[in-house]
């Protein structure tokens, strides 16, 4: 590595973990945010209790994967693209996009900075008191039956943390897409609304994608989105083997891949049509 | 009378203001109101998707809970679009000051706050609720007469009544704590989501919070089971089903009271 990308390194760097500081300054929303997520996963626990009371044949997914999947959802719900950076939506609005073009590094990777430490941060705010909730507090206050198990095996737990990794990696992607759309003002900022009801289905958050009827699955499976909470989730709880597990987290860093150059690409048609809001 | 024709002429005039503020800007009107219609769809879906792989659940049947759905999200679409303005009050009244312009108008500042704004948007959520509301009622071949069309009808004013004293609950709580209150979301959005399935198969605990603390059962289960002509598996009399939307008012003045005691805690951010 060279002087001059050693230091540009340094500065993408060093926008990530400022911005990661600010939002770790927002504490009381995440706590606020945490009652919230407690909450809903407590209502999706009972209406999965209640159906799966109600069935006596064997499901695609066991309600001990189902309580995985609930509880880890609703701890990494703040990694899921479904939303943009408010500061660089509004840089874009009111033209202060400018001032970021002026500066002497790349403007896609300047941006996936922020935007990493924008979903990683609040992220980590939540996951940690959900985990501890919902693995040792449900039990105590007589919830056990509902309480996050541990994960499959050490190994399973192992990949689940790689498979989260990318999962970071992939969402970050998918929001600078998000991020780049804006500068098609109203166009992008259509795209960007229908991203709140698309996403969390297509990841699973929603119902659980083995749930979905069986002639669905191909169709589920050949998309980037289960990268984002399905594959990690499944890969915790031992319904994606450890065998397997290798070729999904490939899977993860290859829509990654993809991804990455639909935004770049979209940048480099966006700078040259770039419309600077503002005088 | 004079007093209440003319405070509802300006709430008329307020809203209409705000709906043709609201039409200036048609593609982001549209675009917003498509956005909220697929964002609510969707789980719609997951309903759909859950009954289709566990077949019912327990005794209830897809379109029994379709009504539910269908019911609760009209209703809170009503709620959304008429409270907007407490909604959003932590937000843009009392953080930002502006809420002493509001008390020195010689208007109530109930009056003032639900004339801020008409959000015309909830249009998505609305007509998405209506689709499967429809659905449902054709599905299930309800016994209709005179009497369940009117508990229709009461249930679902009740409802848009219950929903907006949240939202005024909400608003209250900002006089103490600015920075908007996302735990409110569980008891607004998050009553949406319990209220779309039989309250039936929830918890004790649970199902007490929302119809003694929170009377969100009242405003959607109890009268849907008098509609549906079933036994209740909770085991309440058709006088309490019929009656039970009632609370909904009475949570409504409770609401009243909270925000006019709440008002005396406001200290002003503004300079």
């Amino acid at each position: 590595m060279n002087a001059i990308s050693k230091s540009l390194w340094h500065a993408y760097l060093a926008v990530a973990v400022t911005r990661f500081k600010m939002v770790l300054q927002y504490r009381a929303a995440a706590f606020a945010g945490f009652g919230t997520q407690l909450f809903w996963g407590f209502i999706k626990v009972m209406v999965f209790v209640a159906f799966f009371e109600a069935t006596n044949e064997v499901q695609p997914m066991t309600f001990s994967e189902v309580l995985v999947y609930i509880w880890l959802g609703q701890g990494l719900l703040a990694l899921l693209p479904w939303n943009v950076d408010a500061e660089i939506a509004n840089d874009i609005r009111t033209g202060g996009v400018v001032y970021e073009l002026l500066r002497p590094l790349d403007l896609y990777s300047f941006w996936f900075a922020r935007t990493l430490a924008f979903r990683a941060a609040p992220t980590l705010l939540r996951l940690t008191p959900m985990l501890i909730f919902a693995y040792w507090v449900l039990p105590l206050i007589g919830f056990s039956e509902w309480a996050l198990p541990l994960p499959d095996s050490f190994a399973s737990g192992l990949l689940f943390v790689f498979s989260v990794v990318a999962t970071l990696a992939l969402s970050t992607a998918f929001t600078m897409v998000m991020h780049v759309a804006l500068i098609w003002t109203i166009s992008g900022e259509g795209f960007n609304r229908m991203m709140p009801g698309i996403v969390p289905v297509f990841a699973g958050l929603i119902v659980p994608l083995p749930l979905f009827p069986d002639w669905l699955q191909p169709f589920l499976y050949w998309q980037p989105f289960r990268g984002m909470a399905d594959v990690p989730f499944r890969i915790y709880s031992g319904h994606i083997p450890v065998d397997e597990a290798f070729f999904e987290i490939a899977m993860q860093w290859f829509w990654f891949a993809v991804i990455v150059v639909l935004g770049y690409r979209l940048l480099i048609r966006a700078r040259t049509r770039l419309v600077v809001q503002g005088g | 009378m004079d007093r209440v024709a003319n405070a509802l002429g300006l709430y008329f005039r307020l809203a209409s203001q705000s709906v043709r503020a609201q039409l200036q800007y048609r593609l982001s009107f549209v675009l917003t109101s498509i956005g909220g219609f697929v964002t609510t769809s969707v789980e719609a879906l997951g309903v759909w998707a859950l009954f289709d792989r566990f077949g019912q659940l327990g005794s209830w049947r897809l379109a029994q809970v379709a009504f539910l759905y269908g019911l609760v999200n009209c209703v809170f679409a009503f709620s959304e679009a008429l409270a907007r303005g407490f909604d959003i009050f932590g937000k843009e009244f009392v953080k930002t000051g502006n809420f002493d312009r509001l008390l020195l108008r010689p208007r109530s500042t109930i009056l003032q706050l639900a004339g801020h704004e008409f959000q015309l948007q909830r249009v998505g959520r609305l007509l998405q609720g209506i689709i499967v509301l429809t659905w449902a009622i054709v599905v299930l071949d309800i016994d209709w007469n005179a009497g369940k069309v009117l508990l229709l009808i009461f249930t679902m004013v009740s409802g848009v009544v219950f929903f907006y004293a949240l939202f005024i609950f909400q608003a209250t709580l900002s006089f103490w704590a600015t920075e908007s209150l996302e735990i409110m979301n569980t008891l607004t959005y998050g009553g949406v989501e319990t209220a779309q399935y039989p309250l039936a198969i929830y918890r004790r605990w649970f199902r007490r919070f929302f119809t003694f603390v929170i009377p969100l059962g009242c405003i959607s289960y109890f009268p849907a089971i008098l509609i549906f002509g079933i036994e209740d598996p909770l085991g309440t009399g058709v006088v309490f089903q019929a009656l039970s939307p009632l609370a909904g008012y009475l949570f409504f003045a409770a609401a009243l009271g909270f925000w006019f005691f709440g008002i005396r805690y406001y200290t002003s951010t503004g300079s």
